[in-house]
């Protein structure tokens, strides 16, 4: 098992740095830049240029790419060219929004989805199976902005239950108004628990099915600790490992409802940094995002490696 | 000195006769009543992300300049038809040459208590022509300012301006946006002190903007407690204004005016004509060079259904004319129609006909893309092949100096003066037409420098013609302005972007 994780991880590092030098390359092939973007509509030429040669965009690719890799590799994740403010205040403030949105679908998404997919896959074929099935299938083929416009016009608009956006409110008020978490949550539960559930689901048939149940419900193991012991673990592995796929699923769910919503987290800044040409916010907040996409597939396959030795992830 | 102008009477008059357009079903409910004190009124503004700014010299966004109304003030705004009335300076006069300028300083009262004096006025002058602010926006207009050769007069109370060559337009210049009066001293952006209706009290970039009423302003506190001003995408500004969630909610679509007509608790305010929809033609190149090339593109464009397909029908009918209903805007000059035959014929004179011809656009408004494809399919009527490109939006304003024989333009309510200086003299910065004619250049400047308003209208009447028939601008369309406004909230106006009432909060009240 040692062997294994650590064979992971280090993998997982190496992919890490070929992202960060991708990223430096893709953002520095954004068309425009800082300089030119800040002008809006009132931009001259000269204004233009005088901004970039403050801004240091004039100086050649490889010299600011030492730069940057240079400031990386001792933590330091730059300035933006906006405002000036440290990158690293910029992040983490969006990041802790769009942790707490993630956390909490997470540890909504998991139980949920395990316990769904379990009933289901216990009744297989059953009335309750085939109804809660058909619900998935259809909630599943639904975008996510789709979802969220509709229920923002259903249940903000005309039911007036939950607020709309997240204007004039920040992570701080969810205290006073965790209603604002209703609605948001909602929309990245629903394709998410579908597809996991789904994934569940058919884990628990295919151990219900497997010689070693059928062998222990011969034995007389009694139903309850048969599907914790026996059933559940092994019922959960293919849920597990979709459950890392579904974290990328998330992230891109995300970007939706933060817009939707209004609400201030990474995906905001990420487009906010694009449009603005903010290249070290653009740099940092990718980097970022793809080593927690990363740790998430590494966490994913060690669990289901612990889970059931057996499947061999790597080799 | 000038009087006030009322050539458009709506500002002062809402549910008017011509102007205001009131949709809604409570449309007119409770205006007449006596303003009620206290509350906090929430605006949403489109968000511009890590760009927006606390530095009111630095403000490119229309939610900075809403935000900078409310903590500073100007020496001069800009009232409906775009005509200069006095804020911090109470009057002005200037000599004959229109070189020196003088400007009498209200006794007004900084949030710090600090009284404002000649020195805030000069120290503002002086910080906004800054040689190494690059994003100061005023700084290209203003630089006509003698900054060594001005002074304070009468013990503080007044300024002297004087300018580098005559300008009897210097008021409008000190209205543009960039101008706020600071205190003198000030450096720190992120702690504003000014002399507006506002206190400041936070900030967010990309976020919110809290300030509070400040009972010393020299027009008499606001109504108001706190104001918030905040940013957001189409979609959130739509739906909280609907669900109550703000009071005020700034450019908004033709499509969402159709979805709250008949909602009881949202009305749209429009300000009709507030700024101009059309196409640049690339005058430094062929076919444009020739002026008949042009004017067949002029006569090409079916503007009805241009404004009525890319407006929604929210606009009016442009006559290659910036700023209709402004000062300056010539009057009786008829309408420009469609007349393919001539353009056909204009085309084939100038050799034009059966070549291609590229049209550089962007997704930066629904307007640029869909007003390209539509005038695409004009010009084939006659013949003429016109290929859309589109470029990256973020950049695209300054791409299109360069790049394309056809662009797409569009523009906000300002000064007709200042529309052309910025953008059809031989060394504008934004010259979109590339349109370098040193005759235009001298006309212009001659009736910039009359200080006889009845000469100086018919000096900008000549010039604005001369454009109108030789020129590469097309203006096709003058877009409405549309604000939503909650039910609760009294006393917004139809005002076009940047002017005295637009973005005013200081006289709206809480019903």
């Amino acid at each position: 098992m040692a062997r294994h994780a650590l064979r992971r991880v280090s993998l997982a590092v190496v992919q890490l740095a070929a992202l960060a030098i991708l990223i430096f390359l893709l953002t520095a092939l954004l068309p425009g830049d800082a300089a030119e973007v800040a002008f809006n509509e009132q931009a001259s030429l000269e204004q233009v240029a005088q901004l970039r040669t403050q801004l240091g965009l004039d100086r050649p690719l490889a010299d600011r790419f030492a730069d940057w890799a240079g400031a990386l590799l001792s933590g330091d994740l730059g300035t933006s060219l906006i405002g000036g403010e440290p990158v690293g205040g910029i992040v983490a403030r969006s990041l802790a929004t769009t942790a707490l949105l993630a956390c909490v679908t997470a540890v909504l998404l998991v139980p949920l989805s395990l316990v769904l997919g379990l009933v289901m896959g216990l009744r297989e074929g059953g009335r309750l199976d085939r109804a809660l099935s058909a619900v998935m299938l259809a909630l599943n083929s639904v975008p996510d902005f789709v979802l969220a416009l509709v229920a923002v016009a259903v249940f903000a608009l005309r039911l007036g239950w939950f607020p709309s956006t997240w204007l004039d409110a920040g992570a701080a008020d969810l205290l006073t108004r965790p209603g604002l978490l209703v609605l948001p949550v909602a929309v990245l539960l629903a394709r998410t628990v579908c597809l996991l559930a789904r994934q569940f689901r058919a884990g628990t048939i295919a151990a219900l099915h497997a010689d070693y149940v059928v062998q222990a419900r011969r034995l007389g193991v009694p139903r309850g600790r048969l599907v914790l012991r026996h059933v559940l673990p092994n019922a959960a592995v293919p849920g597990v490992q979709e459950l890392a796929r579904t974290g990328d699923q998330l992230l891109g769910g995300v970007l939706i409802v933060e817009a939707v919503f209004a609400i201030p987290g990474s995906a905001t800044a990420l487009v906010d940094a694009v449009q603005g040409r903010d290249v070290p916010v653009v740099q940092a907040l990718t980097l970022l995002l793809a080593a927690v996409a990363l740790a998430f597939n590494v966490a994913a396959d060690l669990v289901s490696h612990r889970l059931a030795p057996r499947t061999e992830v790597l080799r | 000195m000038r009087g006030e102008s009322t050539r458009r009477g709506f500002l002062g008059l809402a549910g008017g006769a011509a102007g205001a357009v009131l949709l809604g079903s409570c449309a007119k409910g409770g205006e007449t009543k006596r303003p009620r004190k206290g509350g906090t009124v929430r605006a949403v503004f489109p968000g511009a992300g890590a760009k927006e700014t606390l530095d009111p010299h630095a403000q490119r966004q229309f939610v900075d300049i809403a935000r900078h109304k409310a903590v500073f003030d100007k020496l001069v705004e800009l009232n409906g038809t775009l005509h200069p009335v006095p804020r911090l300076a109470t009057r002005w006069e200037t000599n004959a040459e229109a070189t020196v300028w003088r400007f009498e300083l209200r006794d007004a009262a900084f949030h710090d208590g600090h009284r404002l004096d000649a020195d805030d006025v000069l120290y503002s002058l002086a910080r906004i022509l800054d040689p190494d602010a690059a994003d100061h926006k005023a700084k290209s207009s203003l630089s006509i300012i003698d900054l060594r050769r001005s002074r304070a007069i009468s013990g503080g109370r007044g300024v002297e301006l004087v300018l580098k060559r005559p300008n009897a337009e210097l008021p409008s210049l000190l209205a543009m946006t960039g101008t706020a009066v600071v205190r003198r001293g000030y450096r720190d952006p992120s702690r504003p002190v000014g002399t507006g209706p506002f206190q400041f009290r936070s900030f967010t970039a990309g976020r919110t903007f809290i300030a509070r009423r400040f009972d010393d302003h020299w027009a008499g506190p606001p109504h108001v407690d706190e104001l918030r001003i905040l940013s957001a995408e189409t979609e959130a500004r739509g739906n909280a204004v609907q669900a109550g969630e703000v009071e005020y909610a700034h450019e908004m679509s033709p499509t969402f005016a159709r979805v709250v007509r008949g909602n009881s608790k949202v009305r749209i305010v429009a300000t009709p004509g507030s700024g101009a929809e059309g196409f640049a033609l690339k005058t430094d190149r062929p076919p444009f060079d020739d002026p008949d090339a042009a004017m067949a593109m002029k006569l090409l464009a079916d503007r009805e259904k241009l404004v009525n397909t890319v407006l929604g029908g929210k606009g009016e009918l442009g006559n290659d004319i910036f700023g209709r209903g402004f000062e300056y805007y010539p009057e009786n000059v008829p309408q420009r129609g469609r007349d393919v035959e001539e353009a056909r014929r204009l085309l084939r004179k100038s050799g034009a006909l059966n070549k291609e011809i590229t049209f550089y656009t962007a997704t930066i408004a629904d307007t640029f893309v869909d007003s390209a494809h539509m005038f695409a399919e004009q010009a084939a009527e006659a013949g003429l092949r016109i290929k859309v490109t589109t470029g990256p939006p973020e950049s695209y304003f300054t791409d299109m100096l360069k790049t394309g024989t056809i662009g797409s333009h569009r523009s906000g309510a300002m000064p007709i003066p200042t529309y052309l200086s910025e953008r059809f003299l031989s060394d504008s910065p934004q010259n979109a037409t590339a349109w370098h004619r040193p005759d235009f250049d001298e006309q212009f400047v001659k009736a910039q420098s009359e200080t006889d308003e009845k000469k100086r209208t018919e000096l900008y009447r000549d010039v604005q013609l001369h454009l109108r028939d030789t020129g590469g601008l097309v203006l096709w369309g003058h877009p409405d302005w549309l604000n939503a406004v909650s039910t609760k909230l009294h006393g917004v106006k139809p005002a076009p972007p940047n002017t005295l009432e637009w973005a005013r909060f200081d006289t709206v009240w809480l019903g």
